[in-house]
């Protein structure tokens, strides 16, 4: 194992107890926001298509490339813009 | 490491730092709001910082850098036109929609990437299938809410015996990959299990049941994030995947709690009704 390896594998199990530590006692009104939240966090991956960018150069690989980057700026755009939509009418009913 | 890449690379830790207080935020009613924007503001810093990155190596040519701009802003448009205009009761199958297209990016960056070391094989090759499943596994979750397919479970005939068969050729390929260096080929061939098996899979679950099972397709796309992380050697997908996995697996086990559903029985399908009555609970 590469000394790099290791170093992501400790960063991995370490984000995976932060992930569970995170989590406490959550409402059950706040859960569908909450799930919401975490879907727009995965939406880091345009960072790793943004990333993948820079490898690629071929005609196929500029069609996946398109259509990576238009799923992944879906997912991270839309994602934090529904959330804080379901927040704010949260907010006002309370 | 040149300067440049140290401050990246510290950039990169300061917006991880921002989702993990941002999503604590999220858990009290009265911060959660600000939880969100914080997360936000990391996205908003980790995406510019890449730019930088992209323009400072040089490396990306021109009509990479056209697929990549063009394909990000008609995603984000899209995104942004779908969250702005929908109806509060059409949330939770428009996050899972939103779910399935991040598996699906998280699937292709293994696919375009084409592993080489052994590590990039086992994690792409994992990353693939667990991409892919998650896209159509949520595409299906969002079209049962939206009553584009319908929300009484569905068996299969024969469902059982087709898993077992792409589990056998997720296998087959997965060590194709890893152990005969497969390939773009054996890839694609994870890929395509991985989708059936994502539709199999979700067809059997009831409506009732599909946001305790959205939750879990999510914690699995933060868990294919992290796998092109290791893919990419990308410390903020590690990270960020990480802690989505791992929040969203706990959040499945509350949400089903709350519903006073066993998890496993939601899973195995064939089990409860249509209802849509947990989207409101839910």
């Amino acid at each position: 194992m590469s000394p790099l390896l290791l170093a992501d594998l400790t960063v991995f199990t370490l984000g995976l107890l932060v992930g569970f530590e995170v989590i406490s006692k959550v409402p059950a009104t706040l859960h569908t926001p909450l799930m919401s939240g975490a879907n727009a966090i995965h939406g880091v991956v345009l960072v790793g298509v943004m990333l993948l960018a820079a490898t690629i150069s071929t005609p196929a690989g500029y069609a996946l490339l398109a259509v990576a980057a238009f799923f992944a700026a879906m997912n991270v755009a839309g994602g934090y813009v529904v959330t804080d939509r379901m927040l704010a009418m949260f907010r006002s009913r309370s | 490491m040149s300067a440049f890449d140290t401050i990246v690379h510290l950039i990169y830790l300061a917006c991880a730092t921002a989702f993990v207080v941002g999503l604590h935020l999220m858990n009290a009613p009265a911060t959660a709001r600000r939880g969100n924007q914080v997360s936000a503001a990391g996205m908003g810093v980790a995406i510019l910082t890449t730019v930088a990155v992209l323009i400072d190596g040089g490396r990306i040519n021109a009509y990479a850098a056209w697929a990549l701009g063009l394909g990000s802003a008609a995603g984000a448009v899209a995104g942004l036109v779908a969250a702005r205009v929908v109806r509060m009761t059409a949330m939770p199958q428009l996050v899972s929609l939103f779910n399935a297209v991040g598996g699906g990016a998280a699937a292709l960056i293994a696919l375009g990437e084409h592993p080489a070391t052994t590590q990039a094989e086992v994690t792409g090759v994992l990353d693939v299938l667990i991409g892919a499943l998650t896209f159509s596994g949520s595409l299906i979750a969002s079209g049962k809410l939206a009553g584009r397919v319908p929300g009484r479970p569905i068996i299969v005939p024969y469902g059982r015996l087709i898993s077992i068969g792409l589990a056998v050729v997720a296998v087959v390929t997965a060590v194709l990959v890893v152990g005969f260096d497969g390939g773009a080929p054996a890839l694609w061939g994870a890929a395509a299990a991985a989708l059936a098996a994502g539709v199999l899979l979700t067809l059997p679950i009831g409506g009732a049941d599909m946001p305790v099972v959205i939750s879990l397709l999510n914690a699995c796309t933060g868990t294919a994030v992290a796998m092109a992380g290791f893919v990419l050697e990308s410390t903020p997908l590690i990270i960020a995947g990480a802690l989505v996995g791992a929040a969203g697996a706990i959040l499945t086990k509350l949400m089903a709690d709350a519903m006073n559903r066993p998890i496993g029985a939601i899973i195995a399908g064939g089990y409860g009704t249509g209802d849509a009555i947990a989207v409101a609970a839910g």
